[in-house]
């Protein structure tokens, strides 16, 4: 039998809040542990949560930049479970009246545009972080709490079941993380834990409307773990289904090491998690004002500044889109071009030398080694005709391993462009002199063989010779 | 009677409470009144009457986002029942 995949998430955003949820103690990561708490956090009887400001404002924001509906009477409720990483015993979250609900995102996927609904968003808190002194999870004897990240703001942004590759579900997750930048409520760190997904997958007969049974594996915290995780369940599931097994509903942890997914069996029922109100915090009522007001501060978005790109430098859709696809690609584009140059040209140059410069190092846009400033010059270099595109293809690698501003390193490496045409002639000349059967087959009407002579020039100048003005002087000596 | 041996026992487990077959019977009687009291009050038409989210006349109480001092690590720790390098130290969790 054919199967067919249905992929949901629910992604954990950390929010760039200065302080945590319910109380003033700092959010910094890599403090030493256990000292960024305080009685409210560490849930010590008869305290008071209170909310951050900030984290409504940005929850806001989020759902309004991913098109829920924000509700404007929300409410926070105890989410009752035992566990050491959780010193209340509840983590406090909203269960049935949270911030935002039913938006939505479009994602690209080999070319193809899909929507991808979003549940609701809501906001939670963080749990603490448990250190195994064992060398994996299972085998740990005991465990140590680091209550720093309890109580550390997060959104919880919940998709419908509507992506059906490990691809697209990567893809989504890359939108999310791109429009969570851009508002800027997030870092986005993914090696510090800022955004991590729990995956639903589950496997269905190709074409049926009903949903199979799911697995769930928790805290996935990078893309390709997404995917390789995402792919093994859709083995494992088919492999199970096809030997007429049945797939049980259960957590699964994801091992990175030997690329497989793991049942957790845990005794308890631990999906009981009995929520209530939280009587400490009083409801959060947002009127449509406020929520205006939030709308007119968000910044252009993801899809506007592809749209925009496209429509007013021609960029082509796909490089639009890449560019697009982070905030930092995006903020970096915009500095080559600000320097003045071409922003066609700008854009070559990201999606070619540069884009695969830095995956090749593994290296992130924003520690490029070679600037926006400096990539910017460059291109105007190119542009004046102080060098052709292909000597600059030789400074932009200069540049990677050399701070020098391209115009030192073309002065330097005596790289300037010969646009003297008494030296180009000179070696015009020669070339046609010492290559009489392309010069024959150019003059038997076979103009193509030009190539062959343009090629000669450009390598007896080590490149520098003007192209254009090598073509023209060849072609009128060739015709008279 | 509506609550029944098998509620009691999983509540129990959820709550973290070992309840022995004696106290069993007897939370059960007391479950059970409590129980039908709410049923009492549920025949009540509350059709027109909007549901109550919290009790209080109150709304937004926020804070702003200020970092205020946070407690120091040992009085944090002070009463840990164990403790490690620093850590809360816990007997693990897990299943194998
Ligand atoms: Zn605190």
């Amino acid at each position: 039998m054919k199967y067919e995949t249905v992929i949901g998430l629910e992604i954990h955003c950390e929010l760039k809040t200065k302080t945590k949820i319910f109380c003033g103690c700092e959010t910094g990561f890599g403090a030493e542990h256990n000292t960024h708490v305080c009685p409210v956090c560490l849930g010590l009887p008869g305290v008071l949560p209170t909310v951050n400001k900030r984290v409504v404002e940005f929850a806001i924001k989020a759902g309004l930049a991913t098109n829920c509906e924000i509700n404007q009477y929300c409410k926070f409720d105890r989410k009752n479970y035992y566990y050491p990483d959780l010193p209340k015993n509840w983590q406090t979250s909203q269960y049935d009246l949270p911030i935002a609900e039913h938006g939505w995102v479009d994602i690209d996927v080999e070319g193809e545009k899909k929507r991808i609904r979003l549940t609701r968003i809501h906001m939670e808190e963080d749990a603490g972080k448990l250190v195994h002194s064992g060398t994996n999870i299972k085998d740990s004897a005991s465990s140590n709490v680091d209550y720093n990240r309890t109580g550390v703001p997060l959104l919880e942004i919940v998709s419908e079941p509507d992506m059906s590759s490990a691809l697209e579900a990567r893809t989504y997750m890359e939108k999310i993380k791109a429009i969570m930048e851009y508002i800027d409520v997030s870092n986005c760190r993914m090696e510090e834990g800022n955004l991590r997904a729990d995956v639903n997958v589950s496997l269905r007969p190709a074409g049926s409307t009903e949903l199979g049974t799911r697995t769930e594996m928790k805290n996935i915290n990078s893309f390709k773990s997404l995917e390789d995780a995402i792919n093994y369940e859709i083995e494992r599931q088919t492999e199970v289904l096809e030997d007429g097994g049945e797939i049980i509903q259960e957590t699964r942890t994801w091992d990175p090491e030997r690329g497989i997914t793991l049942s957790m069996r845990s005794k308890e029922n631990a999906h009981d998690y009995r929520y209530m109100p939280e009587p400490d915090l009083p409801p959060i009522v947002t009127s449509p004002e406020t929520i205006e007001k939030f709308r007119s501060e968000l910044p252009e978005l993801p899809d506007a500044r592809r749209a925009r790109l496209e429509k007013d430098f021609g960029l082509s859709d796909y490089d639009a889109g890449i560019i697009t696809s982070s905030r930092a690609m995006a903020e970096y584009y915009d500095a080559v071009v600000a320097t003045g140059a071409d922003a066609k040209l700008a854009a070559n140059w990201m999606m070619g030398d540069l884009l695969k410069n830095l995956n090749a190092e593994a290296i992130d846009i924003s520690k490029s080694p070679v600037e926006a400033e400096r990539l910017g010059e460059m291109i105007r270099l190119i542009e004046k005709g102080t060098i052709s595109s292909k000597i600059g293809k030789k400074v932009f690698a200069e540049m990677w391993t050399c701070p020098d501003a391209p115009a030192k390193i073309v002065e330097d490496k005596g790289l300037v462009q010969i646009t003297d045409t008494g030296a180009i002639e000179a070696i015009v000349d020669q070339v046609i002199a010492d290559n009489p059967k392309p010069v024959e087959q150019y003059k038997a009407g076979k103009k193509k063989a030009i190539g062959a002579l343009v090629g000669q020039v450009m390598k007896q100048s080590k490149g520098k010779a003007n192209p254009q003005m090598v073509n023209e002087l060849l072609a009128k000596k060739l015709d008279s | 009677m509506k609550v029944t041996k098998e509620d009691i026992a999983n509540v129990a487990v959820l709550s973290r409470l070992s309840v022995s077959e004696a106290e069993a019977d007897k939370y059960m009687g007391q479950m059970d009144k409590i129980l039908t009291y709410m049923d009492n009050l549920s025949q009540l038409d509350t059709e027109s009457v909007k549901p109550t989210t919290y009790a209080l006349p109150m709304q937004n109480v926020f804070r702003e986002d200020v970092v205020r001092e946070s407690l120091d690590r040992e009085a944090a720790l002070a009463n840990a029942p164990l403790r490690e390098d620093g850590y809360f130290k816990v007997p693990k969790v897990l299943e194998g």
